[in-house]
């Protein structure tokens, strides 16, 4: 079982479960800032999970964790982690 | 596993991966409901979730709150009976199309119609998603299903119109697409005193959406996105779907009656006088 | 645990059976109560309604049998002691949820009203044809009390007794009144709260977080929780494990409803209560329960007065089936005959534990009315003819 994955920009933090992941892409194509792409690597049931391409631009928004219908990412605004 | 992630205090980690196909709603429609809870300003424990049969009857199984999967089409019923055993409880049915609007559909409109207090989550995905994508009470006509295979020859029920003339105090509808605005109705639901009713358009990419060409999960939503467009406080009867996808979301009923209780306890205090107390629940 | 004297109306009381039912329950501490109006039932409720709102009970009219049956479960869950009547069509209605109730393991209470059937039938007259239904009704395998009153008094003690049942083993108990025993009006004589013995719920005093609904540590029931408490439990219709979490394994399928169906079975001596006169030495055995035995106990007095051994053996509880006091009878007993208001329910099973040892008659009646008692004093006398043939019949 993969690890899950955290990937921090300046403003918000992204998390990924990748073995939860069903490779639907919602959270691709819905992240407002683009942060999202499909990775080259395999889940353990043969999807491609997400990765965190250009984390800087992160807001922390979270849309990706609203939408995702696996909760297999979710993003945090770093203000509140701290 | 998704330990980390912030809302898995109301969901069953031990029980994940879930059932759901790669680009179901229902998911989603979940990730709203633990919001709404987390942000509704009541405790957990308070909240008991009530689910009948079908793809969307199996959340109950994944929320980490009193839950009960009941039997096809009764979810309402059993709430009911909850509700009036221990009307403290916050109950919250969470159930499908064709099990709250088929066979369940008797029990619905006299919950309405009694204004119980309780709040009517309906994931609406067209179809019977757990049996192989039958027609239900909601698919637009023309829609291709598994028991409608030359196109269903029906017309659909318009839900929120339906809820709305039953004696619903609040009604709305958002798709999976608008996932802020369907928090906040879940969240105004749960609050609200009375008979709530929010509609949850949503993908079922493997059967209906397949059987009708319409993509995966993703271009499903999409097309929301498309052809939604949003009128709060328009009149129900205008709010009916059809098979363009044309889809109208908002708030459209927001409005005060007594609830079952209040009028129980108001005409039995009027009728028997001051020996009569109060009915708080059994215990 | 004693009865909450608030529901306890005591004193002798004019009551019919229905009427008498209605008290049983408030004086079992049930408060909730969901019905839909169906004859000869309808007057159980209907005192319900009246009754309710001065203890404290809520009583709601559901939209149908379906909603009602299913209501009480809620009810249950949500903390209460509950019930809902019905007569033969309703019942027909509940039985998917009687299923649910006993996968579930929720104490509950249903009262069935049996009138002439099948289908509409004759719904002011008398049957007992619902008794098969009762234990097989609904799909799949379960076990299930089942109680038959014979007087308004019975109706009053046994609704109490049903309920504590329904406690003590979590299942869902019927009560398998008639049309005449609902309808006649008889003394009944309602105790004092300190004299009514109740069975409490018992919940699950597990740490939260810790509780597992059907985790049972090798007892046969497991201790219930409700919502609200805090547990966070979930519970499902499909077959699940100790977590209540669905398990789709012929292993889980086994372990799951084993114990549903052993819980009964292997305390049917606890659970059995039986009514005898006479069965000891007997020749011939009269076998009945409800409306039908209080005619048999008017042919048994004909037959005994022509010098007959005839015992009289009533079926308080009709399920579980007493196997083992048949068959402790039927080595020195000749015959066993069974009145009842149908063509063959309560017989068939009868006949199964005899397991031809004796010889059985069967007295069919279709309902509407009842036997008349010299029906079943011929029958007496030709089965006491038949197992002692050396017997001069003119001694008689």
């Amino acid at each position: 079982m993969a690890e899950a994955k955290e990937t921090k920009g300046p403003r918000g933090m992204v998390t990924i479960n990748p073995d939860m992941c069903k490779g639907c892409g919602i959270c691709i194509r819905f992240c407002p800032a683009g942060v999202l792409e499909f990775s080259d690597e395999f889940n353990s049931k043969g999807y491609h999970p997400p990765r965190a391409v250009r984390p800087e631009a992160c807001t922390g928004c979270d849309l990706c964790g609203i939408y995702c219908p696996d909760f297999a990412i979710f993003g945090i605004l770093l203000k509140t982690v701290a | 596993m998704v330990n980390n992630n912030p809302v898995s205090d109301l969901l069953r980690t031990d029980r994940m991966p879930h059932i759901w196909c790669s680009g179901c709603g229902l998911g989603t429609t979940v990730n709203c409901f633990v919001r709404a809870v987390a942000g509704c300003g009541l405790p957990p424990d308070q909240i008991t979730v009530v689910s009948g049969i079908g793809c969307t009857g199996r959340v109950a199984g994944y929320l980490k709150l009193d839950s009960f999967h009941t039997t096809h089409g009764r979810p309402i019923p059993f709430a009911t009976g909850l509700k009036l055993a221990n009307p403290r409880l916050k109950v919250v049915v969470y159930s499908g199309d064709g099990d709250l609007f088929a066979i369940g559909g008797n029990h619905f409109i006299h919950a309405a119609r009694r204004n119980m207090d309780m709040t009517v989550i309906c994931v609406n995905n067209f179809t019977y998603g757990m049996t192989g994508g039958q027609v239900t009470p909601t698919t637009p006509t023309g829609a291709i299903a598994s028991t409608a295979p030359y196109g269903n020859t029906e017309d659909p029920f318009n839900l929120p119109y339906l809820a709305d003339s039953a004696g619903a105090v609040y009604v709305a509808r958002w798709t999976t697409f608008h996932v802020r605005q369907a928090t906040k109705a879940m969240k105004e639901a749960i609050q609200k005193k009375g008979f709530s009713f929010v509609e949850l358009v949503s993908p079922c990419p493997t059967l209906y959406g397949r059987r009708n060409r319409m993509g995966d999960g993703l271009d499903m939503m999409e097309g929301y996105k498309e052809n939604s467009t949003i009128r709060n406080g328009a009149d129900t009867r205008d709010v009916g779907m059809d098979i363009s996808g044309k889809i109208v979301c908002g708030k459209f009923v927001d409005r005060e009656r007594p609830s079952f209780l209040e009028q129980y306890n108001t005409r039995l205090a009027a009728r028997l006088g001051p020996s009569y107390k109060n009915y708080e629940g059994v215990l | 645990m004693k009865a909450d004297p608030k529901g306890v109306l005591t004193g002798a009381h004019f009551l019919d059976g229905d009427h008498a039912c209605s008290e049983g329950a408030l004086s079992a501490g049930c408060r909730f109560a969901a019905g839909y109006p169906i004859t000869p039932s309808t007057e159980i409720v209907e005192r319900i309604a009246s009754r309710f709102p001065q203890v404290g009970g809520m009583f709601i009219q559901m939209e149908d049998e379906i909603a009602s049956s299913i209501a009480i479960q809620g009810a249950v869950w949500g903390g209460a002691k509950a019930m809902t009547v019905t007569s033969g069509p309703g019942f027909s209605l509940m039985m998917e949820h009687i299923g649910f109730a006993a996968m579930l393991e929720t104490p509950c209470v249903f009262v069935d009203v049996q009138r002439a059937g099948p289908s509409t039938g004759q719904p002011t007259l008398p049957g007992q044809a619902d008794m098969m239904q009762a234990r097989w009704g609904s799909h799949g395998d379960y076990e299930i009390i089942a109680l038959c009153p014979n007087s308004p008094q019975e109706c009053y003690d046994l609704t109490i007794r049903a309920f504590n049942l329904a406690e003590e083993y979590r299942v869902p108990v019927m009560i398998m009144m008639d049309e005449c025993v609902g309808h006649m009006t008889e003394k009944v004589v309602i105790p004092s709260p300190e004299e009514i013995e109740i069975t409490e719920r018992r919940y699950t005093t597990a740490k939260l977080g810790e509780y597992r609904p059907y985790f049972t540590d090798g007892e046969m029931v497991p201790p219930i929780a409700k919502a609200g408490d805090g547990h966070r439990f979930h519970v499902t219709g499909l077959t699940h494990d100790e977590r209540g979490y669905p398990v789709m394994s012929p292993e889980v399928q086994e372990k799951c409803v084993r114990r549903l169906v052993d819980k009964i079975r292997l305390n049917a001596e606890r659970i059995i209560s039986l009514e005898e006169s006479e069965t000891e030495g007997a020749d011939v055995i009269v076998v009945s329960y409800g409306i039908t035995s209080r005619v048999s106990v008017k042919a048994i007095e004909m037959a005994r007065a022509d010098g007959i051994k005839v015992g009289h053996l009533r079926l308080i509880t009709a399920w579980p089936f007493p196997e083992k006091r048949i068959r402790e009878l039927v080595g020195r007993t000749g015959a066993f005959i069974m009145p009842e208001l149908n063509y063959g329910q309560m017989f068939f099973e009868m006949q199964r534990v005899i397991d031809g040892k004796a010889k059985s008659y069967l007295l069919p009646h279709g309902g509407g009315t009842v036997h008349k008692p010299e029906v079943i004093y011929r029958t007496i006398k030709e089965a006491a003819l038949e197992c002692r043939p050396q017997v001069e019949e003119s001694a008689w």
